[in-house]
């Protein structure tokens, strides 16, 4: 039978403010256990709640940027449950009245096509604390500094249909809330966590099958392999005559698959009420337009830019506006060198592989934008030919030079388009070869096509390169012709 | 010196014919007498009140004094007090040494008051009678076979009981009012919003308002002074300017309209309460007001609508002693569900544990709507109801309590027969509007209470009229036998 697999997505991404979501205190990570953590956030008995401002300022911010309906009355909400690392016993958070409405998010999938993926809701809450099992012999530690720390619930519709799609989504929120300086992004410190709601049906039902959630998935890899394992584990139960289970899973990694942590019948009633210590949130029109006046251009914006300003494919322009401090990049150097091809051909081709090997963000990229436009300037005016660039570029990267001419200079790689000194060269080469020139000069036109190649290649490491490659072809063929 | 009012030993003590140290060290010592038969304490704090006294001496000599300076007061023991054990009149909070200070209690020591310690309470301030306190009930100063009143019982007992000048008490269904009415004392709960309660630990948060229990309308004046003002720690205090309580005490109340709900002296409502109040509208009629029959038609909703709210947001607010970070943990827990399950069933009362397991089934799923949304609907209606009364007068006067103090152990095995003692106090809650209780007479020994509702932040009105009513009477100035 042929499957059909529906995703939906939540994603809990940590706010970037300097104090809490309702308290006073940091939200530093990983500062030592139980100094960030004040009153309000030890649930102390008589404590109250003050809702931080700037956590709504985001939330507006990212609602803005999906183009969703923003809740002008905002209810804070106490889902209720026991747990040690939940020092109230509740969780504040949004039910009916969530910040975000309906919105969407549009992806660029690998083939270049753009995928529209509805976003339900956003809704702000406050994040609990965490429970540390190791190191405490019979016993839990409880650090209650990540307890309050605001988070964005991002609940997207069930509009993804494989791994890979789901991976583009979480990628593009992850860009977006970079884009708008919301949330750092960090998936290893925990700052963006992701659930994902999976289920397979029959291709061609319309119904859903039965989903299960794998809860707390915190890498774009991890989320494509949880999902696939979860589809394939589906799949197989259905074809062998079972049922899947409404259930809540957990991925592990370290043996590939997800097991069941809690069933439906299992699941806490979490008994949600307004919560009585916090007053509705009412806001004003012209705050959403003030928070609409400092939207920064976002990714989708700055790609279709790309696509009509600079003429870059679709998938090129989503790729350079994937974060903002690539398109900054790319920009600049386009700018220094004046051909947006060639910037882009280079900071994703070279430029990417030597980040990808060093394990560098491009702001750590060790050739700066200035230092590759001015190598691109270079090639444009056939002072070095690409392939020659490529040794600069290394050269560059391994901070042999300040500049791409300094570099040059020092090497003596300037190409060389002096006819006279080429037609020198390539008389040496034909000498050294006069017996591959005899059979050339027998052969019918098909076999010497192949075997022009042969003596552009001779010529060009005689030339250790420098030679301007077109000169090199002309003369060439005008010497065998002839 | 007990014998005198807040407002007459603030005087003495500005005129310095009397100083704060002897006035604390003489209210120390009648507590050390006189409270073995009340219990009105859980906690004195006899040290720090004698620190106190001795700062507010040199304030008053430096001539920065104001008029709570040197005024030996005592705090529900439910507003958190830095470095003092916060019981809540629970075993679950007898280990709990407050970290920090609550609002009221911080702004009555930066008004140089002094503290002679902590009240007893209902546990969890559910009670109405201060017989579920883990700390054993609190006697009623008129009649020690009877209860005080509840929640703020141990406050009444210990103001009543010339164990101290003042005392704040909170009041979620009328446990300042009720107790006020029980014991001869004039007590005020605010319009919701007006006290911070930041460090008044949690009953039911939308309802619960501190407020002062005192003497006389004009010591509750001098209190709510102190205590009334915006927080920005408590998101939902208001911010509204403080009048000076004091300066409209006198004011005239020629052409006061006061309403008579009929809803409330209607069955149920003891003979002699009634008769007293029957007996007050005609002093206030004598001092220029004009009486009129009103309807609170939904009143009648308002137990329910109670016992749905106030139960529901206790089950909430009392999640957070789980006997993980503070508080009773039991001994020897097996695992995190027997600590959690042992800690609570050991550390909380019966009462607590019914309203906790009501509450918990209000908000459950698939009864939400028929239980917790039906009573918000409710409450809008009473407070409509409220809103409509005032189009056609100034204050509402109706008893506090259907009887006066019950004995003691009478009620505590019947809770409905014991909710029901709030039915007319409730409604102020629901709405959110102020209330002051006052004597309005006696009947066989026991004080008979009466009580004002007024409009939002009528405060200054109802302790104007309070007070005047104080000028023509003298039930305020009775004290208990012994006392």
């Amino acid at each position: 039978m042929q499957w059909e697999i529906v995703i939906g997505l939540e994603i809990h991404a940590q706010l970037t403010t300097a104090s809490k979501i309702f308290s006073g205190s940091a939200t530093t990570f990983g500062a030592e256990p139980n100094t960030q953590a004040s009153l309000v956030d030890l649930g102390m008995p008589g404590t109250l709640p003050v809702l931080n401002a700037q956590a709504v300022r985001n939330a507006v911010k990212f609602g803005l940027a999906i183009d969703a309906e923003i809740g002008m009355t905002n209810v804070f909400a106490r889902k209720n449950y026991f747990y040690p690392d939940l020092p109230k016993g509740y969780q504040t958070s949004q039910m009916d009245h969530p910040i975000v409405g309906k919105g969407y998010l549009d992806i660029t999938l690998e083939d270049g096509t753009v995928k529209r993926v509805g976003v339900t809701r956003a809704h702000l809450e406050e994040d609990a604390g965490k429970s540390l099992h190791e190191d405490f012999h019979g016993m839990s530690g409880i650090d209650l500094n990540r307890a309050g720390t605001p988070l964005l619930e991002i609940v997207s519709e069930p509009d993804m249909r494989s791994a890979k799609e789901a991976v583009a989504y979480a990628k593009t929120i992850h860009s977006l809330v970079r884009y708008l300086g919301i949330c750092d992004g960090n998936m290893a410190e925990g700052s963006l966590r992701c659930d994902c709601n999976v289920s397979v049906r029959p291709k061609g039902q319309t119904e859903f099958g039965t989903r299960c959630e794998i809860k707390n998935v915190n890498s774009f890899r991890f989320i494509e392999k949880a999902i696939n394992t979860e589809v394939q584990r589906q799949i197989e139960l259905i074809e062998d005559g079972g049922k899947v289970v409404q259930e809540t899973r957990l991925y592990d990694p370290n043996k590939d698959e997800t097991r069941s942590m809690r069933s439906k019948e299992e699941a806490n009633d979490y008994r949600y009420f307004p919560c009585p210590d916090l007053l509705p949130v009412v806001l004003e029109p012209s705050f959403i337009e003030e928070v609409r006046g400092e939207l920064p251009e976002l990714p989708q914006q700055k790609r279709e830019r790309f696509e009509s300003q600079f003429g870059l494919s679709t998938y090129d322009a989503s790729v350079l506006s994937a974060s903002r401090e690539l398109a900054d990049y790319f920009e600049q150097v386009q700018q220094t060198c004046g051909d947006a091809k060639l910037a882009a051909n280079w900071v994703m081709g070279e430029l990417s592989s030597l980040l990808n090997k060093e394990g560098l963000e491009i702001e750590q990229s060790p050739v700066s934008a200035a230092q590759l436009g001015g190598m691109i300037l270079r090639i444009k005016d056939n002072t070095i030919s690409g392939k020659i660039a490529k040794m600069v570029f290394e050269a560059l990267a391994a901070g042999e030079g300040d500049s791409a001419d300094e570099i040059i200079e020092a090497k003596g790689l300037k190409q060389v388009t002096d006819s006279g000194a080429i037609e020198a060269m390539l008389d040496e080469v034909l000498a050294a070869n006069a017996a591959q020139v005899e059979q050339y000069r027998a052969s019918d036109e098909a076999k010497r096509g192949k075997m022009f190649g042969f003596f552009v290649g001779q010529a060009m490491k005689a030339s250790k390169g420098k030679a301007n490659p077109q000169q090199v072809n002309d003369l060439l063929r005008k010497k065998l012709e002839g | 010196m007990h014998e005198k009012t807040l407002a007459e030993l603030s005087q003495a003590l500005q005129n310095k014919t009397l100083s704060s140290v002897e006035l604390t060290q003489h209210y120390l010592k009648r507590i050390e007498q006189l409270d073995g038969s009340l219990n009105s304490y859980i906690t004195v704090t006899a040290e720090s009140a004698l620190e106190q006294a001795a700062a507010a001496d040199a304030r008053i000599a430096a001539g920065n004094a104001g008029p709570l300076t040197g005024i030996p007061l005592a705090h529900k023991d439910l507003f958190c007090t830095q470095g003092q054990r916060t019981s809540c009149g629970s075993k679950m909070l007898d280990n709990f040494i407050s970290p920090y200070e609550s609002t009221v209690t911080q702004r009555f020591l930066d008004a140089g008051a002094v503290s002679l310690g902590k009240t007893n309470l209902d546990e969890f301030a559910m009670g109405s009678s201060t017989e579920s306190s883990f700390y054993g009930p609190t006697r009623n100063p008129w009649d020690t076979d009877r209860v005080p009143g509840g929640s703020s019982g141990g406050s009444a007992a210990a103001v009543a009981g010339r164990l101290c000048v003042a005392a704040t008490g909170t009041d979620t269904g009328g446990s300042i009012r009720q107790p006020a009415g029980f014991t001869a004392l004039t007590g005020l709960k605010p319009t919701y919003g007006r006290v911070s309660r930041w460090g008044m630990v949690a009953y039911a948060s939308s309802l619960d308002q501190g407020g002062p229990m005192a003497r006389t309308a004009e010591d509750c004046a001098l209190m709510l002074q102190v205590m009334a003002g915006f927080d920005a720690k408590d998101s939902t205090s208001v911010e509204q300017p403080v009048p000076d309580y004091s300066a409209s005490l006198s004011d005239s109340l020629k052409g006061l309209r006061i309403g008579l709900p009929k809803e409330y002296f209607a069955a149920g409502l003891d003979a002699a309460t009634s008769d007293a109040i029957s007996a007050a509208v005609k002093q206030f009629q004598a001092l220029g007001a004009e009486v009129r029959e009103i309807s609170l038609p939904n009143a009648e909703l308002a137990i329910p609508a109670y016992y749905v709210i106030a139960p529901a947001e206790a089950s909430s607010n009392l999640s957070r002693f789980d006997g993980v970070r503070f508080g009773y943990r039991c001994d020897h827990p097996a695992d995190l569900t027997d600590l959690y399950k042992r800690s609570r069933a050991e550390g909380f009362g019966a009462e607590v544990k019914r309203r906790i397991m009501v509450g918990t089934y209000a908000l459950s799923a698939g009864y939400y709507d028929a239980y917790y949304l039906k009573a918000q609907k409710i409450r809008r209606l009473i407070k409509n109801d409220f809103m409509a009364a005032y189009e056609q007068v100034d204050v509402i006067l109706c008893p506090t309590s259907p009887t006066p103090a019950f004995k003691i152990g009478e009620k505590i095995d019947d809770p409905v027969s014991l909710y029901l003692t709030d039915i007319y106090t409730i409604t102020a809650n629901l709405a959110g509007v102020p209330g002051i209780a006052l004597p309005a007479g006696f009947a066989n020994g026991l004080p008979l209470g009466m009580q004002l509702l007024g409009p939002y932040f009528s405060e200054a009105r109802l302790l104007n009229i309070a007070h005047q009513y104080q000028q023509v009477t003298d039930w305020h100035q009775r004290a208990p036998a012994g006392y």
